[in-house]
């Protein structure tokens, strides 16, 4: 199981948390087509290697914050706020794709 | 060489001590320089999808490009449970069509599948399920789908193991079946699409990654690969992707997204022992489901893993939440130890339907977005991706379930009735 670290709570097992997927998506503006609404809603780049996505501290204190964390290895490279901007940092490279 | 299974041939080879058969498939280790379709993916659905290009379309200069082994991926990771019951008059056309084709499956590929069709009960745990329940039962008839409801006497007479006790935690009211489902073995599904393109001429090229693709203009001229260690390229017309799991990966290598997220499925299997459960058996409140594999494991499966994922091991708080809803569910099987655990990287879509056609390379077609469901639809998977390589016009099945409707909103939302609540 997963150990994942609540910026409030500290670290905690996986099965405390809910995943909320990627985050920081860009919602376009209402009177946008179709097309564009479409891939806001649906299309993701769902990668393999480093994902920032957002989890919640469901069953603990309740707070959303986001992760940078590896989708095949799953470690944590960064733990950040949820209004806060995704940390530029060289050592955590994205995986080079297959 | 004998090639033909049969009795007499079985009979006739026991002279020679059997050392007269030839191999299922023929391996081919020097791809050529140009195909006239080149499929990426040796799993089930590439597999199929290759035996029905060579045999029902007569386009047989295909190659299958496949980054580990065949049936490696998803094809051998699955609980192998073939099924119609779905909810809506699209689905069920589709699913349908594959049980049909697993049924004669077989017979067609001269390989024994084994599919065995011994029922799956969907367990009803209250009132609303009851309910919930007659109207998916009567929406497959309509869809001309064997369904039949159960009240709780026949489901214990089917599969007496269950918990009925007095102090059970999820009373068992009733359920339905369809009694035309069942496992297949999953080995011999990618065996037996394998044997059957490789004498159609097609050929099969393991441990080829797929690393890039060629562009002529807008439209797909070639693959570049490393196969065993070494780059180079493969000209094509047309390309196929059949890679569940990594599908959005070879897109992004294409230069395209999909409206998919990839998650770790897992499932895991008890140590052998005599036959105890008869059906496969689905308890939507606990979110498992139980069969009994023919070597005399039970087989177990449960929900995915809640975040996305590429590591093919699963979560153990998923590991624990079967075993816990097994213990429940058939108590008597609590004394069982578990044998093995592993997990498959599945392609999971909002609206749980397939997307099977053109993908916005003009040459290169899709198959993906299965979910947690491609095994039951390898034998449809193939037949309608073979059939918009070949002619270029979607399959009337398939015709719903195009990449557009995305962006359209026409989405079919089997998410309800997919069996489980993935």
């Amino acid at each position: 199981m997963m150990r994942l670290t609540c910026p409030w709570c500290g670290e905690r097992p996986e099965s405390e948390f809910n995943c909320g997927g990627t985050t920081a998506i860009q919602r376009p503006q209402l009177d946008c087509s179709d097309q564009e609404w479409g891939r806001y809603l649906f299309f993701r780049r769902n990668p393999k290697g480093e994902h920032a996505e957002r989890w919640r501290h469901t069953y603990g204190c309740g707070m959303w914050f986001n992760l940078l964390r590896d989708t095949v290895t799953h470690e944590v490279h960064e733990v950040y706020g949820i209004t806060e901007a995704r940390p530029q940092k060289a050592e955590t490279a994205e995986v080079v794709m297959p | 060489m004998r090639t033909h299974y049969s009795a007499w041939n079985l009979l006739a080879a026991a002279r020679r001590d059997h050392s007269d058969w030839a191999p299922a498939w023929r391996e081919v280790s020097e791809p050529k320089r140009r195909y006239d379709v080149v499929i990426i993916g040796g799993g089930g659905h590439g597999l199929a999808t290759a035996y029905y290009l060579a045999k029902n379309h007569g386009v047989r200069n295909v190659a299958i490009l496949e980054a580990g082994w065949i049936g490696g991926g998803n094809t051998g990771r699955n609980t192998t449970i073939v099924r119609s019951n779905y909810l809506y008059p699209e689905s069920a056309r589709l699913y349908d069509f594959s049980v049909k084709l697993y049924e004669r499956l077989s017979r067609e590929l001269n390989y024994n599948i084994m599919f065995s069709q011994r029922g799956i009960v969907t367990l009803a745990h209250s009132r609303h399920d009851l309910d919930a329940q007659s109207r998916w039962a009567n929406a497959m008839l309509c869809n001309g789908i064997d369904a039949e409801l159960l009240d709780a006497r026949q489901v214990r007479a089917l599969e007496p193991r269950l918990n009925f006790g007095p102090d059970a935690r999820h009373p068992i009211l009733g359920g339905f079946i369809q009694r035309r489902a069942g496992p297949a073995r999953h080995d011999a599904v990618a065996w037996g699409y394998a044997r059957g393109a490789s004498a159609l001429g097609v050929d099969i090229i393991q441990n080829c990654e797929v690393t890039g693709f060629v562009k002529k203009g807008d439209s797909i001229a070639g693959v570049k690969v490393r196969h065993r260690g070494i780059e180079s390229e493969i000209g094509c017309d047309k390309a196929a992707l059949a890679v569940a799991g990594h599908s959005s990966v070879l897109a992004g290598l294409a230069g395209f997204e999909l409206p998919i997220t990839s998650y770790a499925l897992q499932a895991m299997v008890s140590e052998p022992v005599k036959p105890v459960l008869n059906a496969v058996t689905l308890s939507p409140a606990v979110g498992a489901y139980w069969s009994q594999s023919d070597k005399g494991e039970v087989v177990m499966g449960g929900a995915l893993d809640h975040f996305p994922s590429y590591g093919q091991r699963g979560s153990f708080a998923i590991t624990q939440q079967v075993v816990a809803s097994t213990m429940e569910m058939f108590p008597s099987l609590g004394r069982l130890r578990l044998l093995r655990q592993w997990a498959g990287i599945v392609d999971v879509v909002q609206d749980s339907s397939p997307i099977i056609g053109a993908s916005p390379l003009p040459g290169l077609y899709l198959n993906c977005g299965w979910g947690t469901g491609g095994f039951k639809a390898i034998p449809v998977g193939g037949w309608t991706l073979a059939h918009v390589l070949a002619t270029g016009k979607n399959h009337d099945l398939a015709e719903p379930f195009q990449l557009d409707r995305f962006l359209t909103g026409r989405l079919i939302d089997e998410a309800g009735a997919a069996g489980i609540a993935h």
